[in-house]
């Protein structure tokens, strides 16, 4: 075998795909790997691409290794990384992960390393996006009876935020759908479950229908509106401010801010 | 309950309520066990901004705006001439689910002008946050305005089923109270916040033993000054609110910057500006009394009687007192590493933490994300190389002032940005 050579795996984009690769990695002792995603294929012509056939098991033994050498904010800090789908982040993490093995003692803390603190700030903007998306959320309530929200986040946030809707609309039905990636949550008043919905033709996301939404919701809607204009101090307005904390990429599924 | 009708109500009751600045929704612990609705363990999230900049977490309202009393300061004061309504309790719980229930807020803070008594209007306040938890099963944050004058077993009861409480005392001295608020003594407002103190405290040592003691009030009391309506120095700002931390446990103190509101001679004019930078260097000050170790008095003392606006409070007690600098961060405790001018108290911890790995120099901590451009004047570390002019505090002052316009002009807000 050419040690030289580049080895390019290609993985079904989920986490345990990527595990899974990692486990390869060690395995066969791969030197120069690179990752692909199945949105991001190309033919690469140098190099010799492993197609990964995610595996559970194994998968588990890497996940299991590493969390015996982190601390669950460093491995928590692992997980939400990759959910930044930024192009390149399984080098970082693998190089995370081979130092994290290495070493005697844990190095999550390790603020002079480049690689800790490299992943600790993609970590940093992932969690940024999954308060906003615990904030911005707003929900609606359909004819079904259920709470239905649509987001667009920069990440690929839902995993990470599940358990804060969970535990905080136990009582009511509710969906939260990335209409960016296709998918979405849906809570059964049970369990939370990972969801496609066909979307009617020519549904729009930031219109309120009566076909789809109850004759109150709009009624709601209006009310907070005016909340949120009654409850501005004009004195103090200070619009760069606001735009600061509620970019305007966030607007479009604002209620209060659909007007 | 009939859209338009509540449509105005709330126009109103928010309008009137914007003036209190508190807008925390966090350190409550409040789960949900049974199934209900909502939580209130996390850390209180801002669900939008307003367009002044201010978190909007909760259902800011007055129960009504009648009030029998005529404080100078309020724009709810009798004597105003202004549109009055008052909500109903229901509509009040309805509100505040339907707005939960979308993910709009945390919860509910509600307030009140104080109509017939104070009895009589804290009755109504609290029979809202029973309905909340006991009919509606509900979770949330709730913030119940404590009325100066309730009674005893009133504000218990509130306790119950608040998260938090609090009593504005609004007025930081007691001559500008009694110049601005003659109807009203601070007994009265400082009588339910020991009620409430001592019911906290009780309730804690009871569920040491018994772990089924309710929860009294689980994210504390606060309280907020207006700022700039009686002439008051920033040292009477603050050893007031440090005395109110001290000897009523308060989570916070808010601080308010005074907006115009009447042409009342005995306060500023309508069009005068919200002194907001000052306002910003109050709450700076606050943060370095509740999270840097600092005492007031190190900050404002008789020679020291108002913050300079042109630095911040740190950096200004840094000035002050060369002889403490520079300091060394691989030695230096946390305590004395919280003095160094620009450096958070994350970064504290972080210099803390990969200190341990090796001896940091000035490309660690670079690397590291602190802000070094005013540090640097402050500090040294593994490094030969550290700013050894003997420069004076007026020298370093127009330095560092120079370096960072930009920083100055920076935009303005009470509840972030403090150190950033
Ligand atoms: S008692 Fe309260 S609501 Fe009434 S005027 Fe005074 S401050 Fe305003």
């Amino acid at each position: 075998m050419l040690i030289s050579e580049e080895h390019i795996l290609s993985y079904d984009g989920t986490f345990d795909g990527f595990l899974t690769a990692v486990f390869q990695v060690f395995e066969f002792k791969l030197k120069t790997v690179s990752f692909q995603r199945p949105e991001s294929v190309q033919e690469s012509l140098f190099g010799n691409t492993i197609e990964i056939v995610t595996d559970l098991e194994k998968a588990d033994r890497v996940w299991k290794g590493i969390k015996s050498k982190t601390s669950a904010r460093g491995s928590y800090r692992l997980y939400s990384s990759f959910l930044s789908e930024q192009s390149g982040i399984e080098i970082v993490l693998l190089d995370y992960m081979q130092q994290a093995f290495k070493s005697t003692v844990p190095i999550d803390s390790d603020f002079s390393n480049a690689t800790v603190l490299k992943l600790s700030q993609i970590a940093k903007s992932v969690g940024r996006e999954k308060h906003r998306m615990e904030a911005f959320v707003r929900f609606r309530l359909t004819n079904d009876g259920i709470y239905f929200a649509t987001v667009e986040p920069d990440f690929d946030v839902l995993p990470l935020i599940s358990k804060h809707f969970k535990s905080r609309y136990a009582d009511q039905k509710w969906i939260i759908y990335d209409l960016k990636r296709g998918y979405g949550l849906y809570y059964d008043l049970e369990k939370v479950e990972i969801m496609q919905l066909a979307l009617p033709d020519g549904f729009d996301a930031t219109k309120t229908n009566r076909d789809y939404f109850t004759a109150s919701e709009l009624e709601f809607q209006t009310l907070w509106q005016d909340y949120f204009v009654s409850t501005n101090i004009k004195s103090r307005k200070n619009l760069k401010l606001h735009v600061q904390h509620v970019p305007k990429r966030y607007w479009k599924y604002l209620s209060e801010k659909l007007r | 309950m009939s859209f338009e009708r509540t449509q105005e109500k709330l126009k109103i009751l928010a309008d009137a309520a914007k003036y209190d600045v508190s807008c925390a929704s966090s350190g409550s612990k409040r789960s949900n066990t049974s199934k209900g609705l909502g939580d209130a363990t996390g850390m209180g999230i801002c669900h939008s901004y307003t367009e002044d900049g201010r978190c909007v977490s909760l259902l800011k309202i007055l129960l009504t705006n009648y009030c029998i009393f005529d404080c100078a300061y309020c724009v709810t004061r009798k004597s105003n001439d202004i549109k009055r309504a008052a909500f109903q309790v229901q509509e009040v719980v309805d509100l505040t689910i339907n707005f939960y229930r979308r993910n709009y807020i945390e919860g509910l803070f509600l307030s009140s002008g104080i109509f017939k008594s104070a009895d009589y209007t804290m009755e109504r306040l609290v029979a809202v946050a029973k309905k909340l938890r006991l009919e509606e099963n509900f979770n949330g944050y709730i913030h119940l305005k404590s009325i100066p004058g309730a009674s005893d077993e009133l504000m218990k009861e509130a306790g119950l089923y608040a998260d938090r409480l609090s009593v504005n005392i609004e007025i930081p001295t007691k001559e500008g109270l009694k110049l601005l608020a003659p109807e009203k003594n601070r007994e009265d407002f400082i009588k339910p916040m020991v009620k409430v103190k001592n019911e906290i405290i009780q309730h804690k040592s009871e569920r040491k033993i018994i772990k089924s003691t309710p929860k009294f009030a689980p994210a504390g009391q606060s309280t907020q000054m207006i700022i700039g309506a009686s002439g008051e120095s920033d040292q009477q700002i603050m050893w007031t609110s440090n005395y109110f931390y001290k000897k009523f446990n308060l989570k916070r103190v808010y601080y308010s910057g005074y907006i115009p509101i009447s042409y009342d001679s005995r306060l500023p004019q309508i069009g005068t500006d919200v002194p907001m930078l000052r306002e910003n260097r109050l709450y700076q000050t606050d943060w370095l009394m509740r999270f840097y170790g600092f005492e007031v008095h190190e900050i404002l003392n008789s020679e020291h009687q108002n913050l300079d606006l042109d630095v911040d409070p740190k950096l200004g007690w840094a000035l002050r007192n060369m002889e403490h600098f520079p300091i060394d961060v691989n030695k230096a405790d946390k305590f004395m590493l919280a003095r160094i001018p620009g450096l958070g108290m994350k970064s504290v911890y972080k210099i803390l933490q990969a200190r341990q790995f090796r001896k940091l120099n000035w490309e660690h901590l670079k690397r590291m994300g602190v802000a070094l451009n005013r540090a640097k004047y402050f500090l040294v570390c593994d490094s030969r190389d550290f700013e050894r002019r003997d420069l004076t505090s007026p020298q370093l002052k127009s330095i560092i002032l120079q370096n960072s316009t930009s920083k100055y002009h920076k935009v303005l807000s009470p509840q972030l940005n403090l150190f950033g």
